[in-house]
């Protein structure tokens, strides 16, 4: 089958800022993003989990976003204006698609 | 004073709250999942906003309850001042973790006063419904001072709105719009939704309760190498000074002993639900560990367990 090269930007940010970052998302020139809730893990901050919390303040979120490589520094530049101060993790991926014109 | 303290202690809900407290010291994965701990905190925000709605439809609105809503809003706008102030003295912390901190302190935790609410219910002691709509005022003042506090002069980007983002979060839009909704539809409402509001609470607030207690146990555990002996005086002390502040206003605006030690426990409350997302957004070069274990891992606990019952006895000695 043949496939296509694309970016993958994947971004794990805390919950509360979610909403910050998807209002950014939704103005950039992208076909669309993937919202995933994430379980637990640990960092420098120490180790968190979602399990019993109420509040959005200690959960995580993983951001998943696939696009041309001619739009990856605006929108990277874009999203990361958002989270610079923020506890996140932000990675660029190299990807292949199976259905270029969806993205 | 003990006689209180022991009917709290040997309470259906404190007793579940050390349950979850202790079983997750110990090594138990006890926890509810992520969703069904918001439906229960949705739950509960509905069922005392709903409760406290239909009190005021009943009574009305009154001079007492706006002077109540003045001491609302002057005590959450001045604590956060005295816990900046205190955590200079009693911890090496920078500027921005201080400010951040006394934000918690200075707003409230809905939960303790959830707790408070069962307590003075349970003990029949009585207090005005309208006590609710000023826990939800009380979520707010603190953040602002805190802000200027932190001296924060950020650029805000396009997009943001912090204070829509808190006064919109769930618990608020709930606990507030519970309220209208009661005060709207007055005993009417009640009577219509009271097998959903009423007689399941108590179970309810158990099991949220012993969900708590888990999630506080783990934030000790997971948080307490970031407090140093000064912040866990801190985070014990605090509330009882602010808790005495509130005395005192209920002293000098009149108030009875019960709304007067609702008032005191939500002063001496410290948000881990609103607060920590708004500082998230705010301050995010603060750190979450020391807020979110101080205030849930600290403070939380001991005025679950010691302070509910000590507020009570304080606001009857003192008060009327």
């Amino acid at each position: 089958m043949k496939t296509h090269p694309k970016k993958e930007i994947r971004i794990i940010c805390e919950l509360p800022l979610a909403g910050r970052m998807r209002a950014h998302l939704d103005r950039a020139p992208i076909s669309g993003y993937t919202l995933l809730p994430v379980i637990g893990g640990k960092g420098s901050e120490g180790a968190w989990s979602r399990e019993g919390l109420v509040g959005d303040a200690g959960q995580m979120v993983i951001f998943l976003i696939i696009l041309d490589e001619a739009e990856l520094q605006a929108v990277l530049a874009d999203l990361y204006a958002v989270i610079t101060n923020q506890i996140g993790i932000i990675t660029i991926a190299d990807v292949e698609v199976v259905r270029p014109d969806r993205f | 004073m003990l006689q209180l303290a022991a009917a709290n202690l040997l309470s259906p809900p404190v007793l579940f709250f050390v349950l979850g407290f202790a079983g997750s010291l110990a090594g138990s994965k006890l926890t509810l999942p992520e969703a069904v701990a918001k439906t229960l905190s949705l739950y509960l925000m509905l069922s005392i906003g709903f409760k406290g709605g239909v009190a005021v439809a009943g009574h009305g609105l009154t001079g007492e309850m706006f002077a109540a809503i003045g001491a609302g809003v002057v005590l959450s706008a001045l604590l956060p001042v005295a816990a900046f102030a205190l955590l200079g003295l009693m911890s090496p912390l920078s500027r921005v973790d201080r400010a951040a901190v006394a934000a918690h302190y200075g707003s409230i935790s809905i939960v303790t006063f959830v707790a408070a609410s069962e307590t003075l219910r349970s003990l029949g002691v009585d207090f005005d419904g309208y006590m609710v709509a000023i826990a939800a005022i009380m979520e707010t003042p603190a953040i602002l001072v805190a802000l200027y506090l932190a001296g924060s002069n950020r650029p805000r980007q396009e997009g943001e709105s912090l204070f829509g983002e808190v006064l919109l979060n769930s618990s608020v839009v709930v606990l507030t719009g519970a309220f209208v909704i009661g005060a709207i539809t007055g005993e009417k409402g009640m009577a219509e939704i009271s097998p959903f509001i009423v007689d399941p609470f108590k179970g309810i607030l158990c099991l949220f309760l012993l969900d708590m207690g888990a999630v506080a146990a783990r934030g000790i555990a997971n948080g307490s190498r970031f407090l140093n002996p000064g912040l866990i005086v801190f985070g014990a002390v605090m509330p009882a000074l602010s808790a005495s502040a509130a005395l005192a206003i209920a002293w000098l605006t009149g108030m009875p002993a019960g709304n007067a030690a609702i008032l005191m426990t939500l002063a001496a409350s410290a948000s881990y639900i609103a607060v920590p997302a708004a500082m998230r957004l705010a301050l995010p070069e603060a750190n979450p560990a020391i807020y979110l274990t101080l205030s849930l891992g600290i403070t939380f606990p001991i005025n679950l367990v010691i302070g509910i019952p000590a507020y009570l006895a304080l606001a009857r000695w003192i008060l009327p």
